[in-house]
């Protein structure tokens, strides 16, 4: 199923809006097992959707099913999943220059880039990833600049990305390594990068003290941005996978006080106690990576490693430049399920670790009274492979079915 | 004093050899689910291995179990054979290169690293025989060779040979549709590509009919050519094309060919093989089959579906799955034939398209794929069903010898990845 018929209504709807008023469609989710990712599962549970929120959850002995409510069961249900970085919608499925906007190489710093401004709501993948489950992302520029943009948050449904919005400009995608020379002639190096992206923060707080001072200055787009990074408007996501950018992205993330989420950190488990200390979560590589490259040493096991410390965790598809042309976080955090971290540790990764991270925690990542309704009901337990996905609901829409 | 140490050395060199490979005491592995593929599952199932093959399989208390073996408690776990992979980068090799397109006579055999991690990377993944090919960035990227990923010091040890007269062990890498097209040079077109796969086999057919015509007589046969012995042992059924395919109509330019020069076709990728699967049914062709997390990434291959396996099953194609190791990774091949059954493909089906299926498609299925007494023992000990993301392999074992155990730290690093367990150097894939 591409674009339901209830995808369609939801646009109309919303084109409408402002003029009648529209009771959204009433719903019922029965499940053998209900994880709400607040407090435990519930057996034989019921989460009720009223106007695109969830209006009460609870077990089905206490829940009374009120009349006129479209009633879906399953065996089990969770919260919609959340992909804490990828691309999607920036770069598309046909890999071709017209749909692979997720890297801008005339610049290896261009923290101006608006994710918002190239997001194709209408991407094939993004509705891939929705009739697997995953309900919101958060997506945009990806690795290989200093800086190479701004990403958003969004659900993986609407026709355009205004109608999928979450946060317009949520974090700054940089990156620390040597995916950088591959892209730019330079930096050509490690430490000519941290030069490049000290400075340019240097830059960034003068603007800030002067913005903030309320003193005239001429506009900058850069430097607007890393300013908005500094005073904590925005936070740094920092693609980092060996063992010293790690430590490099820590150390200039101290140096200017900027708030920071470390993605792909494929060697993290050799730093465990400095990422903990520094109090900085961490976006996991897909635990099924490749091998290759700055991810040669990436463990499957890297995620429970994390949760161990105690230092908090989220999955991501990450970016992809050939086939498949996007992962699915709740595959990878099967994965992950699987090699130490367990069903729980998972399960709370993808769902409510993952919006926290995302300072979305108010909105989506568990199943509670107020909140979204994003849902999703499988077939039998989300990480096996032969699991089925048998209906998933977006803000109170239905918008996958497998019948 | 001299004479000492040489007797020194055949001492060591023959204890050297009894542990790499006959063990003389018979191995019992008993109380497992046995996944024979060949036969129905035995739940309390017994499996004796001796001197590097199956000697039994069967239900307990059906088996004799031969005095003075050592007895192994599988309570609990899954036994089924070793893996077959059949399209395969491990080993890191190379192919053909850029002067011309058609390198019959290029074998990857002569650039394989037998200490390549990459091989301990398979067998942690259950792979216990595989196709390692060329790359597909040609018509004819070179012959590809069938091994077994286990300890070897020489690419030779590792050899599954297919035909001793003949001295073969592997196929021949052919590929069709975009990968193969230069942009500045030939093949520029998909035409152009048939027309020299058909000029290359034309030329074939008359150097195999100047060998008949020589009767057995030296004189009159024509002065060797490496491609043109290669392409002969190809139109002779002896060797089997290994045909990387992706369009619906690619698929059917490749049947086309085969069908037209008589050889044997197994047709790898296959992605649009669902919509011409009753096409591939009635050519008999074979379809060696990858699954992917998504769609997309590749232009031709934008309809690589994994509802490929059911729909070619549906046609009755004999049908198995590879890795295209890197594209996924050795490690998570148990894990493709699931997401075919995921997506309605029979269970029994996928089992055989991991082992048996793969098997028929590189000649070897009287000494692989499936656990029957004569063939070599080759098989996995999982700790549950093959198709939960739970199971771990905890064993494989090629030719009796346990060649990865789970258990042991060193060993389940490569399962799980680690700091410096695969080095940098992977097969360049941009073509695939």
């Amino acid at each position: 199923m591409k674009y339901s018929a209830a995808s369609v209504i939801t646009a109309f709807i919303v084109a409408f809006s402002g003029m009648i008023s529209v009771s959204e469609a009433q719903i019922a989710v029965k499940g053998e097992t209900v994880y709400t990712m607040n407090g435990s599962a519930i057996s034989d549970g019921v989460v009720l959707i009223d106007d695109g929120k969830i209006e009460e959850v609870g077990s089905a002995s206490d829940i009374s099913i009120p009349s006129g409510y479209d009633v879906h069961e399953a065996k089990v249900v969770t919260p919609g999943m959340i992909d804490a970085h990828s691309v999607v919608g920036l770069a598309g499925y046909y890999n071709q220059e017209h749909d692979q906007d997720q890297l801008e190489t005339s610049n290896a710093v261009q923290p101006e880039l608006r994710a918002i401004d190239s997001y194709n709501a209408r991407e094939f993948l993004v509705t891939y990833l929705n009739n697997k489950g995953i309900t919101t992302i958060h997506t945009g520029h990806g690795p290989g600049a200093v800086i190479s943009g701004q990403t958003l948050i969004v659900k993986t449904t609407g026709d355009t990305v205004d109608e999928s919005l979450i946060e317009p400009s949520k974090m700054l995608a940089m990156t620390l390594g040597s995916g950088i020379r591959r892209n730019f002639s330079s930096p050509g190096t490690r430490s000519k990068a941290v030069a490049v992206l000290r400075q340019e923060l240097i830059k960034a707080k003068e603007y800030a003290e002067k913005r903030a001072a309320g003193e005239e200055q001429s506009r900058n787009l850069k430097t607007e941005v890393l300013a908005d990074l500094l005073d904590g408007e925005i936070t740094a996501l920092v693609t980092a996978h060996t063992a010293h950018d790690i430590v490099t992205a820590l150390r200039v993330q101290e140096e200017f006080g900027f708030g920071m989420v470390l993605d792909g950190a494929a060697e993290a488990y050799l730093v465990i106690d400095e990422i903990k200390e520094a109090g900085v979560p961490v976006i996991i590589h897909p635990p099924m990576i490749r091998p290759s490259g700055e991810a040669k040493n990436a463990s499957m096991e890297t995620a429970a490693v994390l949760v161990d410390a105690g230092i908090p965790v989220a999955f991501q598809s990450g970016y992809e430049g050939y086939v498949p042309k996007s992962r699915i976080a709740r595959y990878e955090a099967a994965i992950a399920a699987a090699n130490g971290l367990g069903f729980d540790g998972a399960m709370y990764a993808l769902t409510m670790g993952a919006a926290e991270i995302l300072g979305i925690a108010d909105r989506v990542g568990s199943l509670e009274e107020g909140k979204d309704a994003d849902v999703v009901l499988f077939d039998g337990d989300p990480f096996e492979y032969l699991t089925s996905v048998q209906a998933v609901i977006v803000n109170g829409e239905v918008t996958f079915t497998n019948e | 004093m001299k004479q000492l140490l040489q007797w020194g050395l055949v001492l060591l060199v023959v204890l050297g050899t009894s542990q790499l490979h006959a063990q003389e005491q018979a191995h019992v592995f008993e109380g497992a689910q046995i996944i024979p593929i060949t036969g129905d599952p035995i739940e309390n199932g017994v499996l004796v291995v001796q001197d590097g093959s199956i000697v039994a399989v069967g239900e307990a208390g059906d088996v004799r179990i031969p005095r003075n073996a050592v007895r192994v408690d599988a309570a609990g776990k899954v036994i089924m054979p070793g893996l077959v992979d059949t399209h395969s980068h491990i080993g890191e090799g190379d192919g053909g290169d850029g002067s011309s397109s058609l390198h019959p006579d290029v074998r990857i055999m002569d650039t394989i690293d037998p200490k390549s991690g990459t091989f301990r990377k398979a067998v942690s993944g259950g792979i216990t025989a595989v196709n390692i090919m060329p790359g597909s960035g040609l018509l004819m990227s070179g012959q590809t060779v069938y091994v077994k990923p286990k300890p070897a010091n020489t690419i030779e040890e590792m050899l599954i040979m297919v035909d001793e007269e003949n001295n073969i062990y592997g196929g021949l890498k052919m590929a069709n549709g975009t990968n193969p097209l230069r942009s500045n040079g030939t093949p520029g077109t998909r035409a152009k590509s048939a027309a020299m796969v058909r000029e290359m086999f034309v030329k074939a057919q008359e150097y195999k009919q100047k060998i008949e015509d020589a009767e057995g007589d030296q004189e009159k046969m024509p002065s060797r050519d490496l491609q043109m012995e290669t392409l002969v042992e190809v139109l002779e059924g002896k060797r089997i094309v290994h045909n990387h395919t992706h369009r619906h109509d690619d698929i059917l330019t490749a049947i086309r060919l085969s069908e037209e020069f008589g050889y044997r076709l197994v047709l790898q990728h296959v992605s649009e093989g669902w919509r011409v699967a009753d096409e591939i049914a009635e050519a008999g062709a074979q379809a060696s089959i990858i699954a992917l997390d998504s769609p997309g990434g590749k232009l031709e291959a934008i309809n690589l579906l994994n509802i490929n396996g059911r729909e070619l099953e549906r046609a009755g194609v004999d049908v198995a799955f590879h890795t295209d190791d890197p594209i996924v990774d050795s490690r998570f091949y148990l894990r493709s034939a699931a997401l075919g059954v995921q997506e309605g493909m029979s269970r029994q089906r996928a089992l055989e398209a991991l082992t048996i299926s793969g098997a028929r498609m590189m000649d070897i299925e009287d000494r692989v794929g499936s656990l029957e007494p004569g063939k070599d023992a080759d098989f996995i000990i999982l700790s549950g069903d093959p198709f939960s993301v739970y199971t771990h392999v905890e064993q494989t074992w090629i030719e009796g010898e346990k060649v990865y155990d789970r258990s042991n730290p060193e060993d389940k690093e490569y399962a799980t990845g680690g700091y410096e367990i695969f080095r940098a150097a992977s097969h360049n894939h941009v073509h695939e």
